[in-house]
């Protein structure tokens, strides 16, 4: 039987809470399975210094992952190097594994514009804030490389609200109607900061919304990374080949949670209890897939104390390159608004550049 | 006499709902994260307590459905205020604001009006990440059928929003988040309104008429101080309402010293600072004695915010912009 022909509500699961076998051990090879722990961690630990750079005036506000990492490095794991993902503006995770540097990501989340400046060979498209808006975008990219002949996948993600939004129900159904090789991945996280996976939808589950448009819709536990590669390594192989006989596109609803606040601008406090957040952590993704690799011997009390030196001098060192980075320059917010600067703009700019010229930077930074 | 509070702009808002809700049963607060969590802003913070579930909404994050399903709640005679939790997310909405909100009364010759209030903090300047700092009123400005409210102070936060709520047409009311708890101001407790449409004089001068609104009122107060010390006095005008603009008070204030400047946020092009200056050559031209001066953001996308100082209008740009202004 298909992983895709499970009932909506069955959510797929290859280790327990315990790290204990219960599923079908994806066939990854000891080192890309540490690999995966390592981005694990590595996510884990860029969240807690980034919470603590905001808390430190360092940094702005900034989304935090933790408790997503199994959802966001298991699903990104399973991509072909010619794939792409499409992020909201919380799968720092996901990225991460595509090949965006760390100082990347904290550069954006520090305001500065060349944060967002994606190397080429980075197939990550731009961070998506209005929430569910990169939905049809990943169907429309993914359009486009099966119109190219190229067929390479596109993985979307979007949380438990998105599924609110219209632009998430007219860009699935766009990718049901003209087949796209897109795989939606709907991080729920059961919170859109205060309203409840329950106020989205009176739906039992969200995968089920893949049935109104015609799709493979599956629920993976997403704080089981090894699940959610083997769902998203079958979701995206169908998406990529044209002789399937399933639908391409898939609806992938990852069970999960995040254990800190929807920003670092929010109290989660305020609408959720602590008793809930406790039986979350328990699920907790990282001593999870650490516990199973430990029991089949891939992991030892000195691999686990390498992989944590490893990155914390890896998150050190990004931290360190984006403090260091120089401040923006001011003419960048005029760059790339347009191929060319029109004339108004250029002119906009000239006086703008006088005038700082004659003043100083003291004559904008002021209260 | 009548208790007043000092409260900041953001306390007045959230007062202004509670009073109104409290006057009357018809209205209603519907939008994301309004209820338990009492706003990200704390805007609603204490109603869902106050007047329960049905009356404080937290709803689905969809903001055409928000604003849809307020146009609805207020065709059959409801006072919805629904809030956007930032005006930078009311574009999946902007359908509804333009082809329903705006144009009920019209569509049904008077059958439906809809006395709804569009409720979003708008505005930059608090280290906001992407789309969280726009000011976009210029596009509700343009749509005839709504009204446009931008409150500068506490006292007028309160009693515009009462007014926009009693208000028989859809007001989209756009909260300057800048100054949300930068200052407080003596709000009576009681209900009272401040009209719609009325501009009010900040500051009385015979040199230059300065037109502002929002938060870009205190940076030209600042500029007309430090212009005074050099002698050069600036009668400030606060629009309070960019739609329909007081067409009158532009005019006295402009004919009473032939020279203006325009002060906002939003980019240049297309932006109020447009249409004001218009005004003033439509109806005063014979006055003037120098050319209008626009002191606004750029036309680029709002910067991220390392870089946002250098696209707000600062004191010195404006200072820099009505000295230009009267040494013409």
């Amino acid at each position: 039987m298909s992983v895709f022909d499970r009932a909506y509500d069955d959510p797929v699961r290859v280790l327990d809470e315990d790290g204990e076998v219960v599923g079908d051990v994806p066939d990854l090879g000891d080192e890309a399975l540490v690999e995966m722990y390592r981005h694990m961690r590595l996510a884990r630990h860029f969240d807690s210094r980034a919470v603590s750079l905001q808390r430190q005036g360092r940094m702005g506000t900034y989304p935090p992952l933790s408790g997503q990492e199994g959802a966001q490095i298991g699903s990104a794991t399973a991509l072909a190097e010619d794939d792409w993902i499409v992020p909201s503006y919380r799968e720092h995770g996901a990225a991460l594994v595509r090949g965006l540097p760390l100082k990347q990501t904290l550069l954006y989340w520090m305001g500065h514009e060349a944060g967002n400046a994606t190397p080429e060979d980075v197939n990550v498209f731009p961070v998506a804030v209005p929430i569910a808006s990169q939905v049809p975008h990943a169907t429309g990219a993914a359009w486009a490389s099966k119109l190219r002949g190229e067929n390479d996948a596109f993985l979307c993600y979007f949380g438990d609200g998105a599924t609110s939004e219209g632009d998430f129900h007219e860009g699935v159904n766009f990718a049901g109607v003209f087949d796209t090789p897109t795989v939606f991945f709907c991080n729920n996280n059961q919170w859109a900061i205060s309203v409840p996976r329950e106020r989205q939808t009176r739906s039992a589950t969200l995968a089920q919304k893949a049935e109104a448009y015609g799709i493979d819709g599956v629920q993976v536990d997403g704080m089981d990374p090894l699940a959610v590669y083997s769902v998203t390594k079958a979701a995206v192989e169908k998406a990529r080949d044209p002789e399937t006989e399933r639908p391409r596109p898939t609806l992938i609803e990852a069970i999960q949670y995040r254990f800190g606040a929807h920003t670092t601008a929010d109290d989660p406090t305020v609408y959720r209890d602590d008793d809930e957040v406790e039986s979350w952590k328990r699920k907790d993704p990282i001593p999870r897939l650490e516990r199973y690799l430990r029991s089949e011997g891939v992991l030892d009390d000195e691999r686990v104390a390498e992989i944590e030196t490893s990155v914390e001098t890896r998150v050190a060192e990004a931290i360190e390159a984006a403090e260091s980075e120089v401040r923006p320059k001011p003419q960048e917010m005029f760059e790339h608004a347009y191929a060319e600067l029109p004339p108004e703009l250029e002119r906009q700019y000239e006086e703008f550049a006088a005038f700082r010229e004659a003043h100083g930077d003291e004559a904008f930074l002021e209260e | 006499m009548s208790e007043t509070q000092n409260l900041t702009v953001v306390q007045a808002v959230r007062d202004g709902l509670y009073t109104e809700m409290r006057e009357d049963d018809d209205v209603l607060v519907l939008g994301q994260d309004v209820g338990k969590n009492g706003g990200v802003f704390r805007a609603t913070e204490g109603l869902f307590d106050e007047f329960g579930g049905d009356r404080v909404v937290d709803t689905p994050l969809a903001e055409s459905g928000i604003v849809g399903a307020a146009v609805g709640m207020a065709a059959m005679g409801l006072k919805p205020v629904p809030e956007i939790q930032f005006s930078g997310f009311m574009y999946p909405g902007f359908d509804q604001i333009v082809s329903h909100m705006a144009r009920f009364r019209t569509r049904s010759r008077g059958r439906f009006n809809l006395p709804m209030t569009l409720r979003a903090p708008y505005g930059g300047g608090i280290r906001a990440p992407e789309h969280h700092s726009e000011s976009k009123e210029a596009f509700y400005a343009h749509e005839a059928g709504l009204k446009v409210v931008i409150p500068s102070t506490p006292y007028d936060a309160k009693g515009l929003l009462a007014a926009s709520i009693r208000d028989p047409d859809p007001v989209i009311f756009l909260e300057p988040k800048l100054i949300y708890r930068a200052f407080r101001g003596e709000v009576p407790e009681e209900p009272y309104t401040v009209p719609i449409g009325e501009a009010v004089t900040r500051r009385e001068g015979g040199d230059v008429a300065v037109f502002t609104y929002g938060a870009m009122t205190r940076p030209t107060l600042e500029a007309a101080e430090t212009l005074a010390e050099e002698g050069i006095d600036c009668e400030v005008v606060d629009l309070r309402t960019v739609s329909p603009l007081d067409r009158e008070a532009i005019v006295e204030a402009f004919e009473s010293t032939g020279r203006a400047v325009v002060v906002h946020e939003a980019p240049k092009t297309g932006g109020l600072a447009g249409e004001i200056t218009a005004i003033i050559q439509e109806e005063a031209l014979l006055y003037q004695e120098a050319p209008v001066k626009r002191v606004t953001g750029f036309d680029v996308p709002y910067p991220l915010y390392a870089l946002e100082d250098y696209y707000l209008p600062s004191a010195t740009r404006i200072e820099e912009g009505i000295r230009e202004a009267v040494e013409f």
